[in-house]
Parts: structure tokens; C-alpha cells; sequence
């Protein structure tokens, strides 16, 4: 079937499988290869992105549903060379180490502060039960959210 | 990882919806938020040959005040069930539930409806609205039907929808004590489905996966309004119920769980009113 | 002012924060082009011989290729144990990190059986992933099952025999002779028990995946590997030398040991590129991560220890069985290096210590952030509290009894362990100062008297490990200077996360003047570096660091004859400011010379270092934590409130990057001790091989850490550091399931296995409250 998605601001239609995921469609028809795949159970949100501004796990959204809809990935958060809030508090606090886990994480972040400007430590680490990470045991992915928060004041 | 083959077909009313339940027969399931249902299908647990999307029909997502009680529409989804005025104030124990489920993403797609008709005796919102006494409304190619929640949830993933029906609509009559509500959901991490999980309303208690549905404690229930104390009554929470066993939990070990959190949440709702 | 020492945030992080990192599955290298897809078929029993495999269905699917077996790799040399020849039963037991081979030798694919329930069994080739899932699904494999054994108990009954032509189940036996029991004669407490390290899941987030393209008789082949080096020689099992072999490792997404060299089923997909022609991509499911990636700890302790009624401990035995799963991968290396760290800190005058490995119908074993070392920990940390307990005396007084004190390094312990330097008490006075301890324990008692349901438990675990352990293997590092200043460093080490571009640009800074941001750190390409060992067992910064700081000195020596003849003067005249990287004689500030200059007048324009370091030892860092955790003795649900630590592995060159590495140990750590566990049914099936049911451990059941730092150095490399990687996860697991046990003393629990579930915690208790009201 025939989708049109607004991927990071540029449109772009494709004929696809009707069982393709969204997060196949980003990185394998839009070639945003950012967004990862870490899991088959929803659970670990290595795929989290932006769907219509609100963090979704995109292997379980059908490109179909998505259709019509506007996406953003990591590749679509920096604007005019500047990284977003988030991204440029993960690298001051060393929020990242293998970095597969860190775009989802990172798109988390923002849908979470989208909602909640100025979370406490505990609705960070609640907020973030659907990301899982190895490396960096979440200190200072928790560090880099509230960083970004206080930086969003 | 990836669902077997299956074609989509998108409806833009309920009408629509069910023509094409009614056209394909037992080949197609409906979707509404996904996230009952992709999960399954990536491990190949379920394979229907066609999928009817819900997601674009209007006027299927709302919470309205109508006076006794409140609609929610059945694509509501649960963040915006957690995040609804008009619950927190009206029935807060069901604005509570809504936020446990899941995770953020999931309670950006998962929706009320889907949730309850999925009939999982393990998620959080069918026991809540077993202990709100809630209201199904339920279209079919014949008409509309309502259906009390105490007659809803069958058996494992049975709920009372026959072939092809749609909920559309959750009523939920407003609790004479708003804040007289409880909710225990005990995990081993944050993230997990409930081990045990307990929804109290006033004096009605549901459990969440004690059984093959979710179920009323009515040994509890019955035991409050005869005079007895919340110890006392909490005790009984076991009784009818039919808890499993699995790598989560023994069967003995929910079953204290059971007692333990129907006291707490009765604790709770005693301490809010 | 020195670079070393201060908060350098990574060079790495803009590109992976913008454009995320680019692993095996985002590759777009013009040699994958039109890559098929691999799926392998996966035993679906955890024992059985195959009878017949049916490929017929699955090759009349649209966009298959191919369905191999290993009955079509008929043209691989003959294998050989990549450890050299497998040593008899009289010769001493295989101790070195590899497969045992021989008698216990693994296949490619499954030949004629299978021992674990998702061994590959073929692999199948088609245009898409997709394509492939439907496809591997309609492979049908019969099997003819035979008994499982999926327990230590039922390995050691040798009913069911996993290799039929071993006789046994037991592939290795190493360790002393523990059996004189009159070491613990004239001890006034003994304590003796079994305590089990369990199975975990290494669990990166990118699991294993692999790209190959086979043309001109080369094989080239992009790994999700932790040794591109050591990689390239396992491809060589494939039939090719290993100059007509290139391994690339891109962007990796963690290994923790996991993915040291390639698996088996990173070999097929080799083989299956250059046997069809076709460049293969293959990214595994987390389904088969979790089935079939190498797994860690599993093992089973029998221990006793005994000392003083003052707390002098005076002896301890420990007895280890490893569960080494289907396969032997690391022969007996995981338990040798738990009987090589048994007594841990402590100066204990008997020490006995043995092992056995065992295979079971259960995924292969290797190393996991630790390999060997946090199972002894674990298990010493658990015996002195034990001790402690039966003799009456504060866990933190006992441990202050028997460390081995400052002045007694350098010390090999009983158990054979060379350490270096330590300052155990230290550590341990640290942290009780921080977390005041006192306090603590105060609002412990009160608690207790009040009959709370909420119990509060303060778990102590001091810990030494050892690092660098292959020291002598050595890392190599390649420093060229240009003619227009920048430098390009070439290291064997292969950062997976671990920020090493960061910290050797540092080290090249400190050395040279040369600033970070005209370094280019290159690393994980054969063709590049074809000279390398790689990233484990701590040892990058002590090696691969050293290594650079050797280079930079060689280099030095090279541009100071380059800058003599420039200045016409006395090499010994000629000295360079490191802070602005300029060359100057001595006494003469005003003329200098830039390194581009220097580089310039060098022979091809090029100044160049390729070096090896090699230590001649390892070395011990070491550190004490301090966890608290709260008990809801009504659920036996743990909250871990605090967890406080001091960790010391010498002089600390980057705090962002040590510190991070701290956390995530930790992390993993407390993951083994509270939720962590790979579970088995009885039949061998896994009931743990998704992310819903495998309890990996999410932020929302941790708190931010609290992290002191002493710097103690070792003399066994010019930067006196020692490894840091691997502590974190060493000193958290004891520290948290510590703690949990002291919650709950009171009731007289005296010991509860990990993982310390709800359900396991509250049984102890219920246990424990029947018996006391009786």
C-alpha cells in the first residue's frame, strides 16, 4: 500500500509491505538510520520516536498508521546546526556511552519534558521505565534530563 | 520480530468498521492503538490475514460529563484517560489506573477500548472498571448493545463481543466518594505487568491477575459490608480466585499478595475519604 | 597545566547525539549493496539428534536465496582448537580463554545434534528480513529428543550425556587439592553453605550482528565485535588466510565480553558470503540474543570459612562448579580466575580452591563484565558477613581485621594472586564516613524496635579484582604526525562505548602539545590496525593507554632530531613546551618550530611511533560499597535507596569517563543481585528469551550513585593505572545482596540466593517468622 509520512519535516510516500513497521519505514525507506531496533516486545525503546509530538515506540506502529502523520527523529531534532536542549545536556553530562540505546532515550526526554517542564528525579527515572540501557547504568542519562530541563527555564 | 503477512484495510466510521469485520469474517481483527495486538502478532502468536484500522474514525476519543456517570470513548487513549479533568476529579481511581499502564509510549497509542477488549485478566484497566462497575456499549451490524462489565470479561481473552462488534463507548458511574479509591500494583520492576494488582472503589475491590479474568473480591466485599474491619476483610481476598503460576510468581505467593494489597488499597481509600 | 586528570567531555558524542552511531545493520557500504538477509533456523529442543531437515517449503518462498546446512559446508579446512591441541586426561586442565575443541568441539551449524535450544541449525538467505522470517519459519527440522540435563545436579548424575564420546559431563577439573580439612581445626567459628552465582544475560542493546562480502578472494567483514584483530583470525576457519581477510568493527552497542572475537554464527555468515557470491548482512532478533548469545556467571559455590571469635578469619575453602552451558567456550577459565581471587582483600593464611566445569543443555557460558572475578567476590563477601554474623561481630569490624594492610604489597595471597597496591581500609573508612554509618544503623535499630514493615538493610562488600590479566599479550598503538600539524592515532583497543578516542587523545595531548581536536583516534580495521588485541578485561587504558604514551614518546624522540637539524643544534638542546606544542632550544624561547614544521622535514613528510606495550603483570584495582536498601517485609519487595562506593584504580585520567563506567557496573551489578536471572524449564526450554521476561533492570529501580574516588597507583605501567571497567559490577552485586540479608537478620535469615525477587526475599521471611513462632 501507498503511505505519505512527514519524516523530520520532508514528506516522503512510498509503496510498502501493509506489515511494515514504522520503524523499518525510517530506516530502511527514509534511510534514517538513527532510530534502532533493540527488541520485539515493546519493552526496550531503543525505537522511540515522535509521532505527531508524542513519544511512541515505533516497532509497534505500522507505517499505515502513521500515514499522513509527522514523525521526528534524533536525525530531526538539531535545528540550523544547533543540537536540541536535550542532545547538547547529553553530551555535557556524559549521557551516552555504546550510544544504541541513546536515540530513543534522547526522544524520550523530549516527549517527557514536552510534558512535564520541570520533572523531579523520580518522574524522570519513572518516565524512562521504557528505555533500557546497558552502559551507562541511567545516572547520567537522568542527569542529562534534568539538565535539559533546567536549561528549558 | 515481524507479523506474518496480512493486508489492512483502514475504516472511517464505525459503520464502515463494521462492514468490513462482517466482510472478512474471522480472518480480520480490528486495530486500535496496537499495542495489544502488534505485540502479539511480531511473535507470531496471532496471524489474522486482515487488520481493520480504527485509528482515523472521529469521534471515537473523549471524556464527557453526563451527569451520573462518564463516556469515554473507546480510542481514548490512556494518557489522555490519565490526564482527563474531568476524571481526576470524578474518578480519579480510573484517571490512577490509566497512568500505571505501561510506559509513556505505550499510553501514547494503547487506548481504553482496546485495552478492555483484549480481555487480559493482567492489565490494569478491565479490574478497574470491574470495581467501577462500568458500562459497555457495544455496536454490531444489528444495533447497539450495553454490557455491564460483571458480564464482560469471560475467560482468558474472552471477553462478550461477539464476532465483528465494536466497543465504542465506556460509561462509568461516577462514585458516590470520588476519593474513596485504591490501586496496588505490585511489580518486580516498574515496567513489568502486574504480579498482583488490586482496584478499590468505596467498598467494591477487583483483582488483577488472580485469575482468567479479571475479578470482583467478593469474599472482601461481602465481608466490609456485613461490619467487618479492612484486616479482617482483606484476609479473604483469596477466596475465589484462581491465581497461576509462573517465572513472575508462585501461586501461594500472589495469593498473599492479594490479601496484602486488597489492605493496603482499602487503607488508601479509607485514608482519601 | 596537564590535561590528564580533568573532565574532558567525548569527542565521540556530536556525531552519535546527531546522526546516531553507525552499526552493522546501518551500513551502507557500497560492498553491501544488494546484501541478502540471513535468518538462521534455531533448535526449537534443547537436546536431541536430528533425523532430517526439509528445506523445500522455505525454497519455494518468494526471495529466497539459499538454505544452507552444515551439510553444504563441505568446503571448510579441518578445524583445529584454536587453543592448540586438546591437552589428555593426565596432562594439567585447559585454563586459557578458549574452546576446549576436541571431544567437546562446537560446530558451525548443528551436525547431527543439537544441545541447546536455539543452536543454529541452517542458515537462510533472502532478499529482506522479512522474506527471511517467513521463510526460516517453514524449514522443518525433525529431532529425535533425548534426555535434557539442564542443572549442575544433572550434569554431575551423568545420566544424559551431552558429548556421548567424553563418557562425562565434566570437561574440566583444575584448582588445588582442597580436601585437608585441618585448616579449620582450632577455628572457634565455622560457617559452611552453598551459595549460587546465577545466570545472567550479557545483554548489549545492539545484540550480534555481522556484514560480509566475499570478491577478488577477499573477504571483507564489518562485525559487531570487541577485537577486530582476533575476529579476523576466527575467520580464517573459514578457509582463508588471514591477509585475504579485512574486519571492520563500526559503531559497536556494547559487548561486556559477550562479543569478544565472533560467534559461530558470525562465521556461517562469512562462509555463506563467500560460498554464494552474495554479500550477507545478518542483525540477530533479541529473541535469539537472549537464546543464544554467551551468558554469564552460572555458577554453583560450596564454601567454608573460619577464624577467630575476635574476627581473625583463618581459613576458607572454596569449591566452584562452573555450568559452562552446551559448549566449553572458555575451557576453564572463568573458575580459574574465581579460584585465583578467592580470598579477596583479605589476608587469609589458607586458602583452598578447585573447580569443575560441566556442560548442560543450556546456552554456551563465556565471559560477562567480570569473567570469573565478580562470582568470587559475590561469594568471599557473602562468607565473611556470614562469619561475622556467627561470631557476633559488626560486618565492617571484621573486614577492618583481616584486609591486607598497605605495607604488605606488593602481596601474593594464598590463593596465588600477585597484588599490587591497595589500601583496603581506606576505601572502607571512606565510605562509612560518606554514608555515615552510624546513623544508619541508628535508624536500622529504630526501625526494628518500632516493628516497621518497612526495614531498612546496609550491605558492605570489599572488593579487589584483577585486571590486564593478559598484560603480557601487551596493546599496540601507531602515532603519525603530519606536515600540517594533525596527528592520527592508530590503537589496537576497540572502544565499544567506552569513550578511548577521548581518553588517548588526552594522553597524546598531555604528551605532545598537540591539541585533541587535531588527533584523529583510528581503531577496529584490520587494514588499518592489523596488529591489535582489543577491549576486555579492563585493560585498555593500562595497555592501550600505555601503548599511546609510549608512542608519544618514541615520536618525540624522532621529532626532537628533526628540530635539532633544524635549529642546527645538539639533539640535547632541543626541548618541547607540551602545553603550546612547540619545539625550542633550550634557553632560547623565541625560536621555535611548530609540529607541522617538525613533520615536514621528516622523512616522507611523516613522523611516525608503532608501538606494543606490554606489562609484565596485572594489576588489582579495588574499592569498597555501601548499599542500603529498604525491605517491605509484608511483600519481601527491595527498594535499593543508596548505593555509596569508593573505587580506586590509580590515578583517574578522565573523571566523565571513569565515572561512567562505575554507574553502568553498578548497574549491572545490582541487576544480578535484585532481578537479573536466565531461567530454564525443565525440559531445557528458555523462559527468559524476551526483554518482557528477562528482568533487565530500568532507571526506575535505581537511584543516582554516589561515587568516591582515591587514586592509588600500581608501578606496573609508566601511567600507573589500573582497569576500571569491570569494578563497578564486582563490588555492587555483595554490597546490594548484603544488604538485603541484613534487612531481614533480625528474623534470623541467615542467607537468601540471588536474585533477591520479591518472592524469594518474602519466602525467606515467612520461613522465618513459622519458625520463630513455634
Amino acid at each position: 500500500m501507498k503511505v505519505e509520512l512527514t519524516v523530520n519535516g520532508k514528506e516522503i510516500s512510498a509503496d510498502v509491505e501493509d506489515r511494515l513497521l514504522l520503524v523499518h519505514f525510517l530506516r530502511d525507506v527514509a534511510d534514517l538510520t538513527a532510530t534502532n531496533v533493540g527488541c520485539e516486545t515493546t519493552s526496550c525503546g531503543a525505537c522511540t520516536v515522535l509521532l505527531d509530538g508524542e513519544s511512541v515506540k515505533s516497532c509497534t506502529v505500522l507505517a499505515a498508521q502513521a500515514d499522513g502523520r509527522s514523525v521526528t527523529t534524533l536525525e530531526g531534532l538539531a535545528a540550523d546546526g544547533q543540537m536540541h536542549a536535550v542532545q547538547e545536556a547529553f553530551h555535557q553530562e556524559h549521557g551516552l556511552q555504546c550510544g544504541f540505546c541513546t536515540p530513543g532515550m534522547v526522544m524520550a526526554i523530549v516527549s517527557l519534558l514536552k510534558e512535564n517542564p520541570s520533572p523531579t528525579e523520580a518522574e524522570v527515572r519513572t518516565g524512562l521505565e521504557g528505555n533500557i540501557c546497558r552502559c551507562t547504568g541511567y545516572h547520567n542519562i537522568v542527569r542529562a534530563a534534568l539538565a535539559a530541563a533546567e536549561a528549558g527555564k | 520480530m515481524i507479523p506474518p503477512a496480512f493486508t489492512y484495510v483502514r475504516a472511517t466510521s464505525v459503520d464502515e468498521a463494521l462492514g468490513l469485520a462482517a466482510e472478512h469474517g474471522e480472518d480480520a481483527k480490528y486495530l486500535a492503538g496496537g499495542h495489544s495486538l502488534l505485540p502479539l502478532m511480531k511473535l507470531r502468536f496471532a496471524a489474522p490475514d486482515v487488520l481493520i484500522d480504527l485509528g482515523r474514525i472521529p469521534g471515537l476519543a473523549y471524556v464527557r460529563d453526563e451527569g451520573t456517570y462518564v463516556a469515554i470513548g473507546a480510542l481514548t487513549r490512556h494518557h489522555d484517560v490519565a490526564n482527563a479533568a474531568l476524571l481526576a476529579s470524578d474518578v480519579p481511581l480510573l484517571a490512577h489506573a490509566a497512568e500505571a499502564v505501561g510506559d509513556p509510549q505505550i499510553r501514547h497509542r494503547g487506548t481504553i477500548g482496546g485495552s478492555v477488549a483484549h480481555g487480559d485478566a493482567a492489565s490494569d484497566l478491565p479490574a478497574t472498571l470491574l470495581a467501577l462497575d462500568a458500562s459497555f456499549v457495544i455496536r454490531g451490524q444489528d444495533g447497539t448493545r450495553t454490557v455491564p462489565a460483571t458480564d464482560f470479561f469471560r475467560g482468558i481473552f474472552e471477553t462478550a463481543l461477539e464476532p465483528g462488534e465494536l466497543l465504542t463507548e465506556i460509561q462509568v458511574p461516577k462514585p458516590a466518594s470520588p476519593a474513596a479509591w485504591g490501586f496496588q500494583k505490585f511489580t518486580k520492576r516498574a515496567i513489568d505487568w502486574a504480579i498482583v494488582g488490586v482496584a478499590v472503589q468505596g467498598q467494591a475491590v477487583a483483582l488483577v491477575n488472580m485469575g482468567s479474568t479479571p475479578l470482583r473480591a467478593t469474599a472482601v466485599e461481602n465481608a466490609l459490608a456485613s461490619g467487618a474491619s479492612i484486616a479482617d476483610a482483606a484476609a479473604l481476598a483469596a477466596e475465589g480466585t484462581s491465581a497461576g503460576s509462573d517465572i513472575h510468581a508462585s501461586k501461594a505467593y500472589r495469593e498473599h499478595l492479594a490479601r496484602v494489597l486488597v489492605k493496603r488499597a482499602l487503607e488508601d481509600a479509607a485514608a482519601r475519604s | 597545566m596537564s590535561i590528564l586528570g580533568t573532565r574532558v567531555i567525548r569527542t565521540e558524542d556530536p556525531r552519535l547525539l546527531t546522526a546516531g552511531g553507525i552499526y552493522v545493520d546501518d551500513l551502507r557500504e557500497a560492498e553491501l549493496a544488494g546484501a541478502v538477509r540471513a535468518t538462521f533456523v534455531r533448535a526449537t529442543v534443547a537436546h536431541a539428534l536430528i533425523t532430517g531437515i526439509d528445506k523445500s517449503e522455505a525454497l519455494a518462498q518468494p526471495g529466497v536465496v539459499a538454505v544452507l546446512t552444515a551439510a553444504d559446508m563441505t568446503d571448510l579446512p579441518p578445524s583445529e582448537p584454536p587453543g592448540g591441541e586438546v591437552p589428555g586426561p593426565d596432562e594439567p586442565p585447559a585454563e586459557g580463554p578458549v574452546p576446549l575443541g576436541g571431544k567437546w568441539a562446537e560446530p558451525l551449524l548443528a551436525v547431527d545434534r543439537v544441545r541447546f535450544v536455539g543452536e543454529p541449525v541452517a542458515i537462510v538467505l533472502t532478499d529482506s528480513t522479512y522474506q527471511g522470517e517467513d521463510a526460516a519459519e517453514l524449514v522443518s527440522v525433525d529431532y529425535e529428543v533425548l534426555p535434557p540435563v539442564t542443572t549442575i545436579d544433572g550434569a554431575l548424575a551423568g545420566d544424559s550425556l551431552l558429548f556421548p564420546d567424553a563418557g562425562t559431563n565434566i570437561c574440566v577439573k583444575g584448582g588445588r587439592d582442597i580436601g585437608d580439612d585441618s585448616v579449620f581445626d582450632g577455628c572457634d567459628v565455622v560457617v559452611e553453605g552453598d551459595i549460587v552465582n546465577q545466570r545472567v544475560a550479557c545483554l548489549p542493546m545492539e545484540g550480534r550482528a555481522t556484514a560480509a562480502a566475499f570478491s577478488g578472494g577477499k573477504l571483507t567483514v564489518w562485525a559487531s565485535t570487541q577485537n577486530a584483530q582476533l575476529a579476523r583470525l576466527i575467520f580464517t576457519a573459514i578457509g582463508l588466510p588471514p591477509d585475504a581477510i579485512r574486519v571492520v568493527a563500526p559503531d559497536v552497542g556494547g559487548g561486556f565480553g559477550a562479543k569478544i572475537g565472533v560467534d559461530r554464527e558470525q562465521i556461517v555468515v562469512a562462509w555463506a558470503a563467500k560460498h554464494t557470491g552474495r554479500p550477507v548482512r545478518w542483525v540477530e532478533t533479541r529473541n535469539e540474543n537472549l537464546m543464544a548469545m554467551t551468558q554469564g556467571r552460572a555458577q554453583l559455590h560450596h564454601i567454608k570459612i573460619g577464624g577467630d571469635r575476635d574476627g581473625k578469619i583463618k581459613a576458607y575453602r572454596l569449591d566452584v562448579i562452573q555450568d559452562a552451558g552446551a559448549f566449553p567456550r572458555m575451557s576453564g577459565f572463568l573458575p580459574m580466575l574465581t579460584n585465583l581471587m578467592a580470598p579477596g582483600v583479605y589476608d587469609i593464611p589458607a586458602v583452598q580452591a578447585d573447580y569443575k566445569v560441566v556442560v548442560t543443555n543450556t546456552a554456551p557460558i563465556a565471559a560477562y563484565r567480570g569473567a570469573g572475578r565478580p562470582e568470587a567476590a559475590a561469594t568471599i563477601e557473602r562468607a565473611v558477613d556470614w562469619f561475622a554474623a556467627a561470631a557476633g561481630l559488626d560486618p565492617a569490624e571484621v573486614r577492618k581485621a583481616n584486609f591486607i594492610q598497605p605495607d604488605q604489597f606488593p602481596f601474593v595471597t594464598k590463593a596465588g594472586a600477585p597484588y599490587d597496591t591497595g589500601e583496603y581500609e581506606a576505601a572502607l573508612e571512606k565510605v562509612l564516613g560518606a554514608a555515615d554509618y552510624a546513623s544508619l544503623r541508628a535508624d536500622q535499630q529504630r526501625r526494628r524496635e518500632a516493628g516497621e514493615t518497612k526495614q531498612l538493610g546496609l550491605g558492605l562488600a570489599s572488593y579487589v579484582e584483577i585486571t590486564a590479566a593478559d598484560g603480557g599479550a601487551g596493546e599496540t598503538a601507531k602515532v603519525e604526525v603530519h606536515d600540517d600539524g594533525t596527528a592520527t592515532l592508530y590503537t589496537g583497543s576497540s572502544a565499544h562505548g567506552q569513550g578511548h578516542h577521548t581518553a588517548f587523545a588526552m594522553i597524546l595531548q598531555n604528551e605532545t602539545g598537540i591539541p585533541m581536536d587535531k588527533i584523529e583516534v583510528i581503531h577496529g580495521d584490520t587494514d588499518l590496525v592489523p596488529d591489535g588485541v582489543g577491549t576486555y578485561a579492563s585493560r585498555s587504558l593500562q595497555l592501550g593507554g600505555s601503548a599511546v604514551h609510549k608512542a608519544a614518546i618514541e615520536v618525540k624522540e624522532e621529532a626532537a632530531k628533526n628540530a635539532a637539524a633544524l635549529f642546527e643544534a645538539a639533539e640535547a638542546d632541543v626541548v618541547l613546551d607540551a602545553d603550546t606544542g612547540t619545539w625550542h632550544i633550550a634557553g632560547d624561547p623565541d625560536k621555535s618550530l611548530t609540529w607541522a614544521q617538525v613533520a615536514e622535514h621528516a622523512d616522507g613528510g611523516l613522523i611516525v611511533a608503532n608501538v606494543r606495550f606490554t606489562a609484565d603483570r596485572p594489576t588489582f584495582p579495588f574499592g569498597t560499597h555501601l548499599s542500603v536498601v529498604e525491605v517491605d517485609t509484608e511483600t519481601g519487595k527491595v527498594t535499593l535507596l543508596r548505593h555509596i562506593t569508593a573505587d580506586d584504580a590509580g590515578p583517574v585520567l578522565n573523571p566523565v569517563l571513569m565515572e561512567g563506567q562505575r554507574h553502568g557496573g553498578i548497574a549491572q551489578g545490582a541487576a544480578q543481585a535484585l532481578c537479573e536471572e536466565v531461567l530454564y524449564d525443565a525440559d531445557g526450554n528458555p523462559l527468559t528469551s524476551t526483554l518482557a521476561d528477562y528482568a533487565a533492570i530500568t532507571a526506575a529501580e535505581l537511584p543516582s550513585f554516589e561515587l568516591l574516588t582515591s587514586e592509588t597507583p600500581t608501578p606496573v605501567n609508566p601511567l600507573g593505572v589500573k582497569g576500571i571497567g569491570e569494578a563497578g559490577t564486582i563490588g555492587s552485586t555483595p554490597a546490594v545482596h548484603n544488604a538485603v540479608i541484613d534487612a531481614v537478620s533480625y528474623l534470623g535469615i541467615r542467607h537468601i540466593d540471588m536474585p533477591l525477587t520479591p518472592e524469594r526475599v518474602w519466602t525467606a521471611i515467612s520461613e522465618a517468622q513459622k519458625a520463630s513462632a513455634k
